[in-house]
Order: C-alpha cells, then structure tokens, then sequence
C-alpha cells in the first residue's frame, strides 16, 4: 500500500477540481436539483468528452480510460465536494461495474462504449421495497419465454433509475437460489417507473414496476449474486470517497463562517467551544478519509479482504458525514437551519449516502462478518 | 563518506574492539570516544557530523554483530540534546559522555502541580544568594527521579518579567539534602512518576544552561525532542526483544539497565487499550455472537484501523518530503479516542468480570488495568484539550483566545497551594 496519492493522480484531482468549480456551484446543484431527471445533459457531456469520466473505470477495449478504483475514487472525493448532480453513482459507477462483472463480451461490447461516451445511462435496480438493499430478500421474478425473458415485480430506490435508458434489473428465475441479471428499456410494455419523493433531492431514486416486461439475460443464468456483491462493495467504497469529499468541504465552509462570524466582540472561531468542535470534526473527516483511501488501494492491489473494507470504509464515512453535517449546521446557527443557506444540501447528501446501500450499522454487522482471519492495520 | 567505506571502517573498528565481556561502562565508553555511538552528532562531540541515512548504515552494522549501542533509555537523550544545543563547551565536556556511556541518569524537571498544561506557568523559584542559585518549589510526573544524577531544571528568576522570559533552565545535582524524591502513586495502583521537593537545594553557577530568563526556548528544545520521539521510553522497549536473546556480560547489564528503566511502565499498553485483545478476547468467550459486542467492535476496529492508515498517510507525505498535510497533528487526539473505544469494548466483552482485578480478573488482571488506565492516555503529553486548542490554532488557522497571563508574571493570576 502506497497511503499517497501519485503526482498524476494529484493533477486529475485539480483539474477535476477547477471543472468541478465552473459547472457545480451551488446555484447549478439548486438548478438542477428541481428537474425530474436531476441532472444537466450538458454538463453530463462535457464530462464524457472533455475529462472521459463517464468511461472511467471502463476497460480501453471498450471505449473507456480504463483507470482503476482509485481514480474513480479522486472523481468521487471532487463530486462530493462540489454536490455535482449527476447519474455517475447510478450509472458509470454501478451499471459499469455490473456489466464488466456479468456481461459476456459481445453485451459489453453493445453497452460499455455508449455509457463512456456519455450517450447512455444506465441504471442498476436490485434493491426492493421490503428487503431494502438487502441482495438476498430479492423476490422480482423473471420467467423463461423462448430465447428471452419476462420480468414481474418491483423494484424501489433505484438510483438514476429516472434518467436511465438502460436498466440492469437483478431478479430470481423461478424458485433459484442463484440471482440473475437482465436488461430493461424504460419504455418496454408492462413497465411503469416514477420518481420517488426523496429527503435528498441532488440524489434522485425510482420506483419501477414490472408487468410480464421483455427483458434479456445479462450473462449467464443464477450467476449474478457474486457480480451484484462485488458491485455494491466496489459502490460503497466509491460513495464512502464521495462521502469525505462532502465533510471536508462542509468543515471547510463552515472554518470559513466561523472565522467571519462576530459574536460578543469576537469571531466565534476564537471561543474554544467552537475550536474543538471544528478539531474533532477534522479527525473524523481524516480518519474516514484514510480509510475510504485505503480501501480503493486495496482493490487495485487485489486484496482478498475487500468486501470487510469496504464496509469498514462505509461504516466510518457514515457517521462521520452526517456528524459533520450535523456540526456544520450547528456553528452556523440559525442561519445554517435556512433552506437560502447551502449547509442544507450536503446534509440531505450527508443522509441519504448514510442510508444507501446500508446504513452505518448494516456495514460494522457485515464487518464482523467478514473479519479477516488477520486483522488489517 | 559513502556507504561502502562506513561499512568498512566500522567492521574494521568492531572486530578490533567489540568485546560482550567487557563491563557495560567499558563497552560503552569505547564506543563513544570512536565517534561509531552516535555517528550523527557534531565531530568536535563524540559523533561524525553523519546524516541520519549514513547514521543507519553504522547501526546496521553494529546491530549484525550484536553490539550494544549508547545508553538510551529514560529521557538522556533529550538532555542530550539540549545541551547539545544550548549547553556551554563546559557542559558538554562534563555531561555528555557519561549521558552516552549509561554512567548517568538523568530526570526532566518541567511540571508542577500549579503548572500542567501551562507549563510555563512555573512558580518554583531560584534565587541567586552567596554566588549560588537556592531552588525552592516542587516538581511533579518527574519519570526516574528516584535512581536519577542529573535534573533538567525549569525555574523561575524573574518575578517581573512576563511568564514566558522569567524563566532559566538548569541542570540540577540530585544527590543533594535539599532535593527529596518521593514516589507519585496513580490511581491504577502503579507509582511511575515521582514528585520532587526543593528546598534550598543548591545549582552551582555554572550550571545554568542558555542566558538568563532564556529557560523556555531551552525548554523547548527538549520538548521538541521529545515529541519527535527522541525519549528512551520506545527505543527502550524495542530493546528488551533484543537484549534477551544475548549472553555476554555486556548484554547482561544492558538487559538489567532496560528492566530497571522499564518496569514502572509495564502498564504503558493497557493505557493505550489493548486493541489486539479485543477480537480474540470476544472470539474466546463468544461474546462475539452477541450483536452489541458485534456493533462496539466494529466501531472500534473502525476507529484503530484508520487511525493507523492517517499515521500512515502522514509517514508517506513525509518521506516524499511533501508538505504535512493535517493527518500528521492528530495521532495524539485519535489515540485518545481508540483507547477510551477499546476500554468499553473490553467492559462489554468481559461482563461481571469487568468487576475484578489481579488474579481473579480477566486475562490476569490485564483487562482490569487496561480499565483504570486508559483515562491517563487523554491527559498525559498534552491533554486532549490542548491537543484540540493546538489543531485548531496551527492547522484549522482559527484565531487565539484572549489572554490573560501578559505582563508581569507577579500579576498574573495563579494557583494558590
């Protein structure tokens, strides 16, 4: 393990960053966030075009960089900070992980080049009303007809599932134990999908009902469990990165109000009760920092215990996003309460990235089952 | 000098005078007059004027032939230092070799019961009477100082002069009637600290270490030197391994002087928590099927796991030679978090044995200890307070409190004893 980040690496970040700045202001995340879709199509294509986000992690055969999870998790860290609206999660992170995971060739080849170009977006929809994100409760159907498919069911919180063109839908065949994965066009017959009402509106999520819907086999039949856990670990990690850039940049602004604020003949920065709040508030942003950093690296190094770091590095990033939200808000005082005030928006990021894929107390159970015969660190 | 020729030279000088027979002293004083014991100290000083990097080379290669470095433990090295620094040509030719050759021991005389965190706040007094300076007071938390030569002394001469610049730095006789010692029991049962009384304890004239009402820059000086982890406290403890696997009359006094050093702080990592007993512990009375052990586990493997992984963000920055970025200020502050996570985890894990201690506590009366001693780790080498004062002033850039200790120190409002 390196624990540094590489020259190059530091360079992405800051033009990722400087982008960032130009296209995510907070005046473009409150645009944006209004929209159905929740997300600028411009901005979408910049980002396929100018910087090849979209294709990050996208092998070069199929149209993509071909860059690892650390990269992806410097784009993730910079998005968080600036609360940039976009289906990346959903999509270039999710959907792109699944289909290298499950698709043969030939549907990589069919899928993988237009999610890089930033034509397609695709959406993962696994979890389901009752069991959550809970892979193993999954009860959508699928039924054989002929060479292809027919799905029946529903499934809820799908992430990006509104502006998706593409849904990779995770179901049961028959009574299988195995899960198996298909593809859906939103506009098949038998498919209803709407925009669920959400706390966090800069994070959009669909509910999407099945009726007998045409649906073809991505990969091979009952396979697919293995490919949707490595998926959602790889996720988490990712959205754990999303998730310190979110706190650093809440600590940071609010360093910054602190310091211009005036009470009592005084910048409240000076009282100690607002200094050690704001120390504590660094430690955990740093330690959730390391260890959403450290499991990125770990996946790139091929470790065998990625599946504990990555709830360990999503455990931590939960509390620690929310706590800071929550302290971020609290040095504000009223003003931070005001929907006008921005704190508002990262703390609604702050609590439905601590729900997503498995609250804080979900991953430390998940964690211990999956304790490394030798302890890490 | 380059590698290959170190290596030379010190290969030619061990075989003609490394000899585990030989008394420790004897041993040691060989070493140090070769310039070989502490390589990278100044020429005119026992050393070399050596990197650290050709400083290595020469400890590799005394390490393969099992020869016993200079003295370190306690906290000479840090005398060392600051006289090394601030000490006159006299001090150096009196001190320094016997610091090295383990002849001396020397104790740290900083901290006083009216004066923890606010160090400079010392009200023990040297006034200068008959060409003598007569010290009164009391110092506290002083490591060694029942078997120590020599004291590190921090005092005040100037009653009128603002707190920080009356202050003068000495080097004090221990063996003398003005100064008793008198063991420091803590509420864990063990006495690692003494608790030194001064009265009219005599410093000869010369033994004024810097200028006058200059004690605090020495101070800190050794402070400095103890943060960067000069102290013998680890260095020592990474010798015992060491040490015990050696025959030689040489290794025998270096095992004794490394116990003797050692064994009021066999406590030291019940202080920190004893994260590495925490999974085998649950595992062994299966208090880990039980999902709230599960829950607080999990929290502190979190919180231990990253809290090593920023360490070691901030060793990698700095071996690039990067600028540090925050994660190197926050060891101290995460370690006080993972010890007080470890204490409850251990309490939730032992049930009613939490109850007991020594023999009929768990683990031997080890989880017992680590319960009564983890509230030292938040207080001892800077408390968590001033730990969190210290990030927020120098890293997060937030503005000082007002004081109220400016002017003359007469004036200043202190604790009355």
């Amino acid at each position: 393990m390196r624990f540094h980040f590489t020259d190059e690496q530091t360079q992405f970040r800051d033009t990722l960053r400087r982008f960032l700045q130009t296209v995510s202001p907070t005046t473009a995340v409150r645009r944006a966030m209004v929209t159905e879709s929740g997300y600028d199509a411009a901005v979408w294509k910049r980002m396929a075009h100018e910087l090849g986000l979209n294709g990050l992690v996208i092998p070069e055969q199929y149209g993509g960089a071909g860059f690892g999870l650390v990269e992806l998790c410097i784009a993730m860290e910079e998005m968080g900070r600036s609360l940039l609206c976009a289906p990346f999660l959903g999509s270039s992170v999710l959907a792109t992980y699944m289909i290298r995971l499950a698709a043969t060739d030939d549907q990589k080849q069919r899928m993988l080049p237009a999610l890089a170009a930033g034509e397609s977006i695709a959406a993962l929809a696994f979890a389901e009303r009752n069991g959550g994100f809970d892979a193993s409760s999954i009860s959508t159907l699928a039924a054989r007809v002929g060479d292809r498919y027919v799905l029946t069911g529903e499934k809820f919180y799908v992430l990006d599932g509104m502006s998706a063109d593409a849904l990779l839908v995770v179901a049961r065949i028959g009574v299988s134990d195995g899960l198996s994965l298909f593809l859906v066009r939103p506009d098949a017959k038998g498919l209803t999908r709407r925009a669920l009402e959400v706390i966090d509106p800069t994070r959009k999520l669909a509910g999407i009902t099945f009726d007998r819907v045409d649906a073809e086999l991505i990969g091979d039949a009952d396979t697919a469990a293995p490919a949707l856990e490595r998926t959602l670990d790889l996720g988490n990690i990712a959205l754990a990165n999303e998730m310190v850039g979110g706190a650093a940049r809440l600590l940071e602004d609010t360093l910054a109000y602190t310091k211009m604020r005036v009470q009592f003949g005084r910048a409240i920065a000076s009282f100690q009760a607002v200094k050690h709040r704001c120390a504590e508030m660094l430690l955990s942003v740093e330690l959730a920092k390391s260890a959403a950093y450290f499991a990125a690296e770990a996946v790139d190094e091929g470790r065998a215990d990625v599946d504990y770091l990555s709830s360990l590095a999503k455990a931590c990033a939960s509390e620690t996003y929310l706590q800071t939200a929550i302290d971020a808000i609290q040095l504000h005082g009223g003003i931070g309460f005001t929907f006008d005030q921005d704190t508002h928006l990262w703390f609604k990021r702050a609590k439905s990235s601590e729900v997503l894929f498995g609250d804080a107390t979900w991953h430390r159970r998940r964690m211990m089952q999956r304790l490394p015969a030798k302890e890490v660190a | 000098m380059n590698e290959d020729a170190i290596r030379t030279e010190v290969r030619a000088w061990l075989e003609a005078n490394w000899d585990s027979s030989l008394s420790l002293v004897e041993w040691r004083s060989r070493l140090v007059d070769s310039g070989w014991g502490m390589p990278e100290w100044p020429r005119a000083w026992y050393g070399r004027d050596f990197s650290s990097a050709q400083a290595r080379v020469v400890q590799q290669e005394l390490a393969k032939v099992g020869a016993v470095g200079v003295a370190r433990t306690g906290i000479r090295l840090l005398a060392a230092a600051t006289l090394l620094e601030h000490g006159s040509d006299a001090h150096k030719t009196k001190f320094l070799r016997p610091i090295l050759t383990g002849a001396d021991t020397w104790c740290q005389l900083f901290s006083e019961p009216g004066s923890g965190s606010d160090l400079a706040g010392a009200t023990t007094r040297a006034d200068f009477k008959d060409e003598r300076w007569i010290v009164n007071g009391q110092k506290l938390w002083t490591t060694s100082a029942h078997h120590a030569d020599w004291g590190l002394l921090l005092a005040r001469t100037d009653w009128d002069a603002p707190k920080h610049e009356g202050l003068s730095f000495f080097v004090i006789d221990m063996h003398q009637p003005g100064v008793t010692v008198q063991p420091l029991k803590q509420m864990n049962g063990h006495a690692s600290f003494n608790q030194v009384f001064f009265s009219d304890a005599v410093v000869d004239p010369e033994h004024l270490v810097g200028k006058l009402g200059n004690g605090w820059a020495v101070a800190m000086t050794t402070l400095a030197h103890e943060r960067r982890g000069a102290d013998g406290m680890r260095s020592g403890a990474a010798d015992v391994g060491t040490a015990a696997s050696r025959t030689g009359r040489v290794h025998d006094e270096e095992r004794k002087e490394i116990e003797t050093v050692m064994a009021p702080y066999t406590w030291y990592p019940q202080r920190a928590g004893r994260v590495d007993l925490a999974v085998p512990r649950a595992k062994e009375t299966g208090r880990i099927d039980d999902p709230t052990v599960q829950q607080e586990l999990a929290k502190l493997l979190i919180l231990s796991s990253s809290a090593e992984w920023t360490a070691r963000r901030a060793r990698a920055t700095q071996q690039l030679g990067k600028p540090q970025g925050p994660e190197g200020s926050l060891g101290k502050l995460a370690a006080s978090h993972v010890a007080r996570a470890a204490a409850r985890v251990h309490t939730l894990i032992a049930c009613a044995e939490a109850l007991l201690s020594g023999v009929d506590g768990a683990e031997h009366g080890v989880i017992a200890e680590i319960l009564l001693s983890v509230p030292a780790v938040s207080i001892a080498g800077g408390t968590d307070e001033i730990q969190r004062n210290i990030i927020a002033e120098r890293v997060l850039q937030m503005p000082k409190e007002p004081r109220f200790d400016t002017g003359p120190f007469r004036d200043i409002p202190r604790n009355t004893q």
